[in-house]
């Protein structure tokens, strides 16, 4: 990584230490006359001990200051995950250590495992179930903190407060409302008189419920993102909009939800990130369960998978091949989104010129033939139509 | 016209928005802007919706500290109470003789408090290499930054946990801090942050007054970074408290205050009510740090967004 990019950045140092060298002593650089050579001996016997150090410090400091980060990031960070392929290449035991070489044999074992693909698909199911409901619900909830509501800072905070509840927290607070017996939630559905449902060992309400502990905790918390996505949005956008006519849901789907896009992307790359790792909520849900996420494994995830894998079954071969079949899905995931994302923006933008230039030409029709109809005056009507010439060409004004 | 005057004067009170209140003349534009629907105070359905969420953000805490002060025979009935029992402390006293509470409450205290001096430390100072000193290698390096933002460090715990046991550290402290001494993540925050906030000029300014590099740091790139240090500790101190997989993995009988909270309900038989006052005392110490610090919470949140 490094030697790939160090090329235009050492000529670019060379240059300007060449630079620094003539100007800290002009007169060496020049050829010429030995009176000329021995001054810049001099010059350079001249540099103090102090400034030595002083020059010293400049060059070393910056990688000083960036050394602790790489060394111990590469030390508990990079090395780890490397190393997890290595041990993926053998048969690994937990307490016997490393056996024979098997080559990608753990990997081909794995991808012809029903409990893999198992894991996979309750990973995903989870993932669908809570990454989904928590955009919508985070951008409705981000799109009412966007009004001019009284007491803003308390309702920002308020929907903060299940972020400060620890997942485990979470889980043992969810897991004793969905309890098949007592539960609370079962309770209420019997008390309207609907039969309960069996939140532990099926696997569909399973996944709705540790789904549930995953958007009741993150939420807020992405409202609160995109809800700064919201007011970047420049006012004068909203107001020709409104000058034009459009009520607050034709704005909201026009305006908001396109300028939000990008933070949108965001979010999604960080749900999915952190998704596609859930581990703690099934690893809580079911404390009965001699086999952690389920006892049919209806909602082992696949980190929870490599867990059982690790340590229960102490196959340190096969749990590393699953580590790095789940790190090449995350990143294909992380691809995925950004290439999606990219290609609806480089559309959308085309689409939005375009709409954007057949607008300007009817409002400059519609000005031509008077300010009829705006109802504000001529004063509201030019500067609205100032504003959306500024807005289409994206300059805030 | 009364009324405009009451509705200007409430939102005299309340600058509806940061670029309405730069805004050279505020009154006759937000007047337009109301006239329009725009930064209209809204109705009951705002306020409506608000409480409904806010309702479904603390009725589960709120269901657990009402379980977590009641006797187990209670929830099992079929109306649930709504209002806490008497029975909390009877509670408490259980979860104290079934798991090491105080003990991993202290663990989890030193843990988040060392990895967050850590990271914070160490980001400041990479952060502000990255951000303000010239170095051969500086945008190579900043792009391996970014780039190992996203790799999901948690997948590789099999070497990580091969090396802790072969040095014997397993069941100590030093197993559960080390791993997180770093992250990518802080160096790019602060980063982000320092690239804006401190002028070349304030740090040639130093330098020409003999400032060597660590007092020019220290002096200037510190204070400046205060803001930002304050929200990536916030932030790191909350994931290294509500880390859970790792501290299980290597500290079972050592435990923080996460894996403590597990074991309460590892038993065959679950008796919710004890469970769920764990859960209340071990939500509490977090509750604290958000009454005294949840607008910081808040506007990190909606900074990074911004930013990143």
């Amino acid at each position: 990584m490094t030697s790939v990019t160090t090329p235009p950045a050492a000529t670019d140092g060379t240059n300007r230490r060449d630079s620094k060298t003539s100007g800290s002593k002009t007169s060496g650089s020049q050829p010429g006359g030995s009176d000329r050579r021995r001054q810049a001996r001099d010059a350079r016997r001249a540099l103090t001990f102090g400034q030595k150090v002083s020059r010293f410090d400049v060059k070393a400091s910056p990688y000083l200051y960036i050394a602790p980060f790489f060394i111990l990031f590469g030390l508990v960070g990079l090395f780890p995950l490397v190393y997890t392929f290595v041990v993926s290449l053998n048969k690994w035991n937990l307490l016997t250590g490393p056996g024979e070489w098997v080559g990608f044999g753990n990997y081909v074992a794995e991808l012809n495992d029903p409990f893999f693909w198992n894991s996979l698909f309750n990973t995903i199911s989870i993932f669908l179930l809570s990454a989904i409901p928590q955009l919508i619900g985070a951008v409705l909830i981000a799109a009412i903190l966007d009004q001019n509501i009284r007491a803003k800072t308390f309702w920002r905070m308020s929907v903060l407060i299940p972020y400060v509840v620890t997942p485990v927290a979470v889980t043992l607070i969810f897991s004793s409302a969905f309890d098949e017996k007592y539960g609370l939630i079962n309770n209420l559905l019997q008390s309207v008189h609907l039969s309960p449902i069996n939140w532990k060992t099926e696997t569909f309400p399973a996944h709705v419920a540790i789904a549930s502990m995953v958007n009741w905790r993150w939420t807020g918390y992405n409202a609160l993102i995109l809800l700064a996505a919201m007011q970047a949005v420049p006012r004068d956008i909203h107001e020709s909009a409104a000058l034009d006519g459009a009520g607050a849901f034709r704005r909201f789907f026009s305006i908001t939800l396109p300028s939000i896009r990008p933070t949108m992307i965001f979010v999604i790359i960080t749900a999915t990130i952190g998704g596609l790792q859930i581990f703690t909520e099934p690893k809580l849900f079911n404390p009965s369960s001699a086999v952690p996420g389920g006892p049919q494994r209806q909602y082992q995830t696949t980190v929870l998978y490599l867990w059982d894998m690790a340590f229960n079954r102490q196959n340190f071969g096969k749990a590393s091949a699953i580590a790095w079949l789940l790190f090449i899905i995350i990143v294909l995931f992380g691809v995925l989104n950004f290439l999606i994302s990219r290609r609806i923006a480089s559309t959308e933008s085309r689409m939005h010129a375009k709409r954007t230039k057949r607008r300007l030409a009817a409002q400059r029709a519609t000005a031509g033939a008077g300010d009829a109809g705006s109802g504000y005056g001529d004063d509201s009507a030019t500067e609205g139509d100032l504003a959306l010439v500024a807005a289409s060409e994206e300059k805030r004004s | 016209m009364t009324a405009t005057v009451d509705r200007d004067s409430s939102a005299e009170q309340r600058p509806p928005r940061a670029t309405a209140a730069k805004a050279p003349g505020p009154k006759p534009r937000s007047n337009k802007r109301r006239a329009l629907g725009i930064d209209r105070r809204p109705g009951f359905l705002t306020y409506g919706l608000l409480i409904v969420v806010f309702i479904g953000g603390v009725y589960p805490l709120w269901w657990s500290v009402v379980a977590g002060s009641s006797p187990s025979s209670v929830l099992t009935s079929t109306y649930p109470p709504l209002l806490p029992g008497g029975q909390f402390w009877t509670n408490v006293a259980q979860v104290l003789d079934t798991v090491p509470f105080w003990l991993a409450l202290g663990n989890s205290l030193i843990v988040s408090s060392i990895i967050t001096i850590s990271v914070v430390g160490f980001s400041t100072l990479a952060g502000y290499a990255f951000a303000k000193l010239k170095f051969r290698g500086r945008e190579g390096l900043m792009v391996f930054v970014i780039a190992t933002l996203a790799v999901p460090t948690q997948l590789g715990i099999i070497p990580l946990f091969m090396v802790m046991k072969q040095f014997g550290w397993t069941g100590t402290l030093g197993a559960v801090i080390i791993p997180t001494l770093v992250t990518a993540f802080g160096v790019f925050f602060m980063r982000q942050y320092l690239v804006d906030v401190i002028p070349e000029e304030l740090i040639e300014a130093a330098r020409v007054d003999g400032a060597n590099m660590i007092r020019t740091f220290w002096h200037v790139g510190v204070p400046a970074a205060r803001p930002a240090m304050a929200i990536l500790g916030l932030f790191t101190f909350m994931t290294a408290w509500t880390d859970y997989l790792w501290p299980l993995l290597v500290v079972p009988q050592n435990p923080t205050l996460q894996v403590a909270l597990s074991q309460l309900q590892s038993a065959k038989y679950v008796d919710y009510s004890i469970v769920l006052a764990g859960a209340v005392m071990a939500t509490i110490p977090l509750l604290i740090l958000f009454v005294l610090a949840g607008k910081q919470l808040v506007s990190g949140i909606m900074a990074g967004a911004v930013k990143g």
